[in-house]
């Protein structure tokens, strides 16, 4: 029926047909497309709370502020004793002002430095801490969720570990070892992992037997491969959340050891030897900003990343998206 | 049912023992100093050995665990060395748990008082000026290490309503503070809980259809969800019962209460070895019996959960 006859193939195309079209975004969602990227929703859905991002915004700077302090011109050493040049003693309880930011403290040393030492002690063993934390949580509650034939022993385990309250385990290590940083971080390793593990459990169980899982596997795909890929990335947003929470917590029981005597000895400025340090003379009205200074900057860090960690969680999640 | 309790029972008793043995173990790791009291400047070498023999530190490691197991069973938790030398542990302790369970329970009755409520209320009125300041609390009280809010509760308030900074017992008023820094957080914690759990209920199927019946929403919420509510409940309230025992670590020395916190940091600091131990002791076992019994509680409220299906059916 073509009665039309094509000489030249050539002739009868339009140039215009083969251009690249331009992106349109009306028109890309008419036809159901979408330019859905994982990471890019995640970020807009976490700038759109005002709070989160102003917490964000501060933590940034005390992040940054902590780190480079001591390179800034003119900081005492947080562990040198400042002495007054004009009568040869020493500043003791000096009060902020001027010369010292933060004022001086019982036997003369400066608050100001002391406090950006014991921040980076203290955010150190937390952060520490909390990426353990994910690492072995992860590591393990992928094998007890997976690995049917390790579910028993881990469970057992689980179960010795579960029952012990996490305090007496930590205060029994630290009073048992020595004091230092590495012990602080060791007791509270010690339990850290237990919550993660069993909630990356709890999930992988229930994912564990969908279809497309069953589909990787009778291609062949490795155990690892099908954690790594298929699984977990189901779990982004618990596993950040986690660690988020693991970096407050950290802090907080830094605290709490120190205030029971378990703590780091007093030559390592930390903010849980600054609170005992200020707690010592709070009673005392003109000295008690030595109490307060480092108490705000801890419940700034703290309070940060507690909010951080809780709206990057519901950020991440897919369900919250679009 | 019976099946359940007496493998759960076994379970519990098994990491009882479990736990034992590791405390003993950690304990001989320590240094022997603990063991001396006072007099630990004055002995020489020979005499201290002479002391660790007759404790029977010097026995082989089976023997010492077998002695030890057979003496905590009788419910010997040995002597106390240093905190108050060759007084019977479960003297001190005798003394020290009323107090603890008078804050404690105090502590609890008031949480649950007011963090349950809160926390319904919170639910109700999703979004209002109610939700925010409550939502604002959680996150303070969550997020600040409790060590700082108590400070600061123990520098101002007692200045400003002239309470007595420290606890003595014929002082009803010295009773208010402490009680009130010790409900912060279980209010904090019981309201977060509770609103999140109302928040995800009211939009299940099971709600929506009594209101469809339509049941008023005041009565689907008191019959329907918060009964549900207290299943997951009855699984945590016997430890955080069980817990008052062991009172609150940071209260207690800071506002020298008596009680079991308190003595804990004291066995510590004073290095009290057998004291230390029998306390791990205790407040493990504590932890053990209350998540056997919550467990125990939850199976019996929950009509939903079947632990042994063959049992079941005779």
């Amino acid at each position: 029926m073509n009665s039309k006859k094509i000489v030249k193939l050539t002739d009868s195309l339009n140039d215009n047909l083969f251009q690249f079209a331009k992106f349109d975004r009306r028109l890309a969602k008419k036809s159901g497309y979408s330019n859905y990227s994982y990471w890019g929703s995640t970020f807009r859905v976490f700038s759109k709370n005002k709070v989160a991002v102003f917490f964000l915004f501060i933590l940034v700077i005390l992040l940054t502020f902590t780190i480079i302090q001591p390179y800034l011109p003119n900081q005492m050493s947080p562990i040198e004793i400042a002495i007054d040049p004009d009568t040869n003693m020493q500043f003791v309880n000096h009060p902020p002002g001027k010369e010292f930011l933060f004022g001086t403290n019982s036997i003369g040393q400066d608050l100001w430095s002391r406090i950006w030492s014991g921040t980076r002690t203290s955010l150190l063993i937390g952060i520490l801490v909390g990426v353990w934390e994910a690492i072995i949580g992860i590591i393990i509650g992928s094998l007890w969720g997976y690995i049917r034939s390790l579910d028993r022993i881990i469970t057992e385990i689980y179960n010795v570990f579960n029952n012990i309250p996490t305090t007496i385990i930590m205060v029994l290590l630290t009073y048992i070892m020595k004091p230092s940083i590495g012990t602080l971080i060791f007791a509270m390793c010690i339990t850290g992992w237990i919550g993660m593990a069993r909630f990356i459990r709890n999930q992988i169980i229930i994912i564990r037997d969908r279809e497309y899982n069953l589909a990787s596997k009778t291609l062949g795909t490795s155990i690892t491969k099908i954690i790594l890929k298929n699984l977990l990335p189901y779990l982004v947003s618990v596993i950040m959340l986690r660690m988020a929470l693991a970096i407050p917590a950290a802090i907080g029981s830094e605290v709490f050891l120190t205030y029971i005597g378990l703590g780091l000895p007093i030559n390592i400025p930390s903010l849980g030897n600054l609170i005992n340090e200020g707690r010592g003379v709070m009673m005392n009205s003109t000295l008690r900003y030595q109490l307060i200074f480092p108490s705000i900057i801890l419940s700034i860090i703290t309070i940060s990343f507690y909010i951080i960690g809780n709206v990057f969680a519901d950020a991440a999640d897919p369900k919250n998206h679009i | 049912m019976i099946r359940y309790t007496l493998k759960r029972l076994v379970q519990s008793l098994m990491t009882l023992v479990i736990v034992i043995t590791i405390v003993f173990l950690l304990m001989r790791l320590m240094p022997e100093d603990g063991y001396f009291g006072d007099s630990y400047e004055k002995l020489d070498e020979v005499q201290k050995e002479a002391i660790l023999e007759d404790m029977g530190l010097r026995d082989p490691i089976h023997i010492q665990l077998l002695n030890f197991y057979k003496q905590t069973l009788k419910g010997d938790l040995g002597k106390s060395i240093i905190y108050r030398p060759k007084v019977d542990i479960s003297t001190i302790l005798k003394s020290k748990i009323p107090y603890s369970l008078n804050f404690g329970l105090a502590a609890m009755f008031i949480s649950l008082g007011i963090g349950i409520p809160l926390g319904i209320m919170m639910a109700l009125n999703k979004g209002c000026f109610l939700d925010k300041i409550g939502t604002v609390y959680i996150v303070l009280i969550n997020a600040i290490p409790s060590a700082i809010y108590y400070l600061f509760i123990q520098i101002y308030l007692t200045g400003s309503f002239n309470l007595p900074i420290l606890f003595s017992v014929d002082r009803p008023l010295s009773f208010i503070l402490p009680t009130i820094s010790m409900s912060l957080g279980g209010i904090a914690s019981y309201a977060m809980w509770m609103r999140r759990y109302m928040v995800d209920k009211i939009n299940k199927d099971y709600v929506k259809l009594a209101r469809a019946k339509g049941m008023k929403n005041r009565k689907v919420m008191i019959s329907h969800v918060l009964r549900n509510a207290f299943v997951p409940m009855s699984q945590y309230l016997p430890s955080a019962i069980l817990f008052t025992i062991a009172g609150s670590i940071y209260i207690e020395s800071l506002y020298s209460i008596p009680g079991m916190g308190g003595l804990l940091v004291d066995a510590i600091q004073r290095q009290d070895n057998t004291l230390v131990q029998a306390l791990v002791l205790i407040y493990s076992s504590i932890g053990i019996f209350g998540l056997f019994i919550g467990d125990i509680s939850m199976a019996l409220l929950d009509p939903r959960i079947t632990l042994s299906k063959k049992a079941g059916g005779k």
